[in-house]
């Protein structure tokens, strides 16, 4: 038993691939626990974030700087009263939610944060990803049904409008990055999330400035429809709340709601994943082609370490500079030590990373090599994170039928467009 | 207003509704009977939907029940009056001072331009005249309170169309304002700072500095709530051919102010018939061409930049004097009427006051620009968008607190 545990360490595969149902539930537990832990911080980095931009503080009551304001957000959304209206179909407005979930949570199965950092590998990942996150809208359509109010029936029909036409442009570029793994000397393609990561590695260049521009419009376009896909400013038709009051959770409250919130910060992840995972090299440090080699590897191993080690010294100095007022005592305590317990994070990081330099088959070495591949893939994924954030802070929100017009007249040719030439040039060019 | 040709509809036992409600309510219940005999089951229903009195975006208590086909608006139907204070009766049993503070609650976020108004409309009844300093303090305020209340416009605007940041910005802003207002006479929001005849207060020391730093302050801060909005594509989608009035229909309609200017109509009392010193300054009318939201958002914004430059004129020539005219204590103006009106932030504010010779007037009515304004909401938004109703609201700048009264 313990033999097959440990043995595991040493292998090259998912677990769900190489059939080691033990650890795939271990992955799967870790991947279920670490997305309900990012969605917390979320919670909080958003509110934060958006409150910068807006010239606000945000939180700052609930623990120094607010830090304890999710788990406090948390606790009050679990003992609310949980209302299901008189008019509402209770078990429809019961699944509701609980679909969303399931949905937004699913497609973490194919998500690959490293070559063998994954639950497994499909030799249709992307196609299942996509099949499964298209279930997300299944949710929020029946939600807006079952509440059986208008404006959540009016937010559920424009969400089921709006997600059907951005799939097709999504899909589109996809495509266009899918064809681009072909390019190789088989000509073999492939579907398969760790397989697309492993084709830009293998044509030295993340697909984001392969055929330029053709690469990087297909993300761009991408980029556009994700945010469409998780309705989220300036998309965020659904839940408009100056015109639907909360759109198609208006009727929803507590836990229920809260399970929209996961679902939504879940598939903000999942889609941010795709993106990263197809033009932006998944797992991979920059510029593999140009800087790889021991040194550099050792270099970049050292980042995971240095950034936590970073976040440290600004919790440090953020303790440091609370105001000196006996009232602040216990939150600069407080801040202290979580400053103390990111900086004893950042060292055990660096220490890994130091132990395991030699590039061998050692338990450090796959620890170093694991946690590389996991920062270097969340690092991206934050990016496009802070950019939900700014677009929300920054853009007006569009007219239903704009939108339409948008992701049918502008978007959807713009990406066939795309699609033909990376077609026409992926032939001609080698 | 819902059409009553259309909406004449049996109820499910085939009597004719005559229901003394807007229409659009036995409609709804017909709507939802599905079971009726004479319908088929899947039919395509208008869906009546009921905006507000409690809405992020109604501005306080408006109600608007929408007919919809879809997203598309067939009609509305403004309910208001639950704001009602009776503002207008109660001016009745108050003697002309003591109902000088009410008018400050008619539109709370313009309480200066309301003192304004009916102050002069008094003094005109009275037939006295605020000596020149008073007159200039009350340009100063009147201009600084016409850009804070377009500041609060332009941020609940933006809020609605979606945009959340110039909210703050605006408030930022327009706080600067309010603090001006608060060393002036103690009061940020309903402030009571004019009486009959003049004004109460002196200028506190460092008053002028104060405004000078604004006017410093302030250029930069409009450009910044530009560069998010006046270029932004999707900004300029929202509003670009969205609730279009023609200068006819505004004039036809009795709307008045940056609405109707936005419309091509030059029509600003403070140059047609200039009141309280406007016409010693030299400003500008911005005027629209289109008549869309895009335009009123323009002609406001270029408004905030010109009542700047009444300030600068103004601040930099206040001349000594005394700050009171000549008024007696207890008000008694002779029989007669009188109709006053100001150009507020918000377009036409009018007093028309009956005096019977008593301390009390004997009807005072006042002509709000928002409530007139808000007739024009059906024009504007039938078949438009459900998103557009909320911008033409907001393109407004409707204060319930007015519209009620």
């Amino acid at each position: 038993m313990l033999q097959e545990f440990m043995s595991y360490l040493g292998s090259n595969l998912p677990p769900g691939s190489a059939g080691n149902q033990l650890w795939a539930l271990i992955y799967v537990f870790v991947i279920f626990a670490g997305v309900a832990v990012i969605v917390l911080c979320m919670n909080w980095i958003e509110r934060k974030a958006l409150a910068h931009f807006q010239i606000r503080l945000g939180p700052m009551r609930v623990g120094p700087h607010g830090l304890l304001q999710p788990f406090a957000d948390a606790l009050k959304l679990m003992l609310k009263e949980d209302i299901i209206p008189d008019e509402a179909d209770a078990v429809v407005f019961w699944v509701a939610p609980v679909i969303g979930l399931l949905a937004a949570f699913t497609v973490y199965i194919v998500i690959p944060f490293g070559p063998s950092q994954a639950v497994t590998d499909m030799n249709i990942g992307i196609l299942f990803m996509l099949g499964v996150s298209s279930l997300g809208v299944l949710g929020i359509v029946t939600a807006g049904w079952a509440s059986n109010s208008h404006y959540p029936l009016i937010g559920a029909l424009r969400s089921s409008a709006q997600m059907v036409s951005y799939e097709v442009a999504m899909g589109m570029a996809i495509l266009s990055a899918i064809m681009m793994t072909s390019m190789n000397a088989a000509g073999t393609g492939t579907l398969s999330m760790i397989g697309i990561v492993e084709a830009q590695q293998q044509q030295g260049i993340w697909f984001l400035f392969k055929f330029f521009p053709l690469g990087f419009i297909a993300f761009v376009i991408f980029a556009i429809a994700m945010v469409a896909e998780t309705n989220r400013s300036p998309f965020d038709l659904a839940e408009a709340e100056s015109e639907l009051t909360a759109g198609f959770h208006t009727e929803y409250s507590g836990l229920r709601w809260s399970l929209f919130m996961l679902a939504e910060y879940a598939a903000m992840i999942a889609v941010s994943s795709i993106a990263v995972t197809l033009w932006l090299g998944g797992w991979m440090h920059p510029f593999p082609n140009l800087l790889h080699g021991p040194a550099w590897e050792f270099i970049f191993s050292l980042f995971p370490g240095l950034t936590f080690g970073a976040l440290a010294a600004i919790t440090f100095i953020g303790a440091a500079r609370m105001p000196s007022h006996s009232f602040f005592r216990i939150q600069r305590a407080g801040l202290a030590v979580f400053a103390a317990l990111i900086g004893l994070v950042a060292l055990l990081l660096l220490v890994i990373a130091v132990a395991g330099r030699a590039n061998d088959t050692s338990i450090a070495a796959r620890f170093r090599e694991g946690i590389d591949y996991v920062y270097w893939f969340m690092l991206k994924v934050a990016v496009f994170m802070y950019l939900f954030i700014w677009y929300r802070a920054t853009w007006p929100r569009y007219r239903f039928d704009q939108l339409m017009k948008v992701g049918w007249k502008v978007m959807l040719p713009i990406s066939l467009g795309v699609l033909i030439l990376t077609a026409i040039v992926g032939v001609l060019l080698p | 207003m819902i059409d009553r040709q259309t909406s004449d509809r049996k109820t499910p036992d085939g009597k004719t509704s005559d229901s003394a409600l807007p229409n659009a309510i036995p409609s709804l219940t017909s709507n939802l009977d599905l079971e009726a005999p004479d319908k088929p089951y899947l039919d395509s229903n208008e869906l009546i939907l009921n905006m507000g009195p409690q809405h992020p975006a109604t501005h306080g208590v408006l109600r608007v029940i929408l007919k919809l086909d879809g997203e598309k608006v067939l009609g509305t139907e403004c309910v208001i009056g639950y704001l009602h204070r009776g503002v207008e009766k109660i001016a009745e049993n108050r003697t002309y001072t003591m109902f000088n503070p009410y008018v400050d609650r008619m539109d709370y976020c313009a309480a200066v331009s309301n003192g304004l108004g009916y102050c002069e409309a008094v003094e005109k009844l009275l037939n006295v005249e605020a000596p020149p300093r008073a007159q200039y303090i009350r340009v100063i305020l009147t201009e600084l309170q016409r850009l804070a209340s377009h500041q609060l416009w332009l941020g609940t605007h933006a809020l609605d169309i979606g945009a959340m940041t110039p909210l703050f910005y605006t408030f930022r802003d327009r706080e600067e304002i309010l603090k001006i207002f608060e060393k002036y006479c103690g009061a940020r929001l309903t402030t009571h700072a004019f009486r009959i005849g003049g004004c109460q207060y002196e200028i506190y020391p460092g008053f002028e500095k104060d405004v000078k730093n604004f006017l410093a302050f302030a250029p930069p801060k409009i450009d910044e709530y530009e560069t998010l909005l006046t270029s932004n594509r999707i900004w300029l989608e929202r509003t670009k051919n969205v609730g279009v009035i023609s200068g006819k229909d505004c004039i036809a309609l009795g709307v008045t102010g940056p609405v109707l200017r936005a419309s091509g109509v030059k029509w600003d009392i403070r140059k047609a018939i200039p009141y309280a010193n406007y016409s010693k300054f030299d400003f500008e009318i911005p005027v629209g061409t289109n008549g869309d939201t895009y335009d009123r958002y323009l002609v406001r914004m270029a408004e905030m930049r010109q009542s700047l430059r009444i300030v600068e004129q103004a601040v930099n020539g206040i001349p000594e004097g005394p700050i009171m005219a000549k008024v007696p204590k207890l008000i008694k103006p002779p029989v007669g009427e009188i109709y006053h009106s100001i150009e507020a932030p918000k377009g036409e504010l009018g007093y028309f006051i009956v005096s019977d010779g008593s301390t009390q007037p004997y009807r005072l009515r006042v002509r709000p620009p928002s409530f007139v304004n808000l007739q024009a909401l059906d024009l504007m938004v039938r078949g438009a968008l459900v998103a557009d109703v909320v911008a033409v609201i907001g393109t407004f700048d409707i204060v319930l607190g007015e519209v009620d009264r």
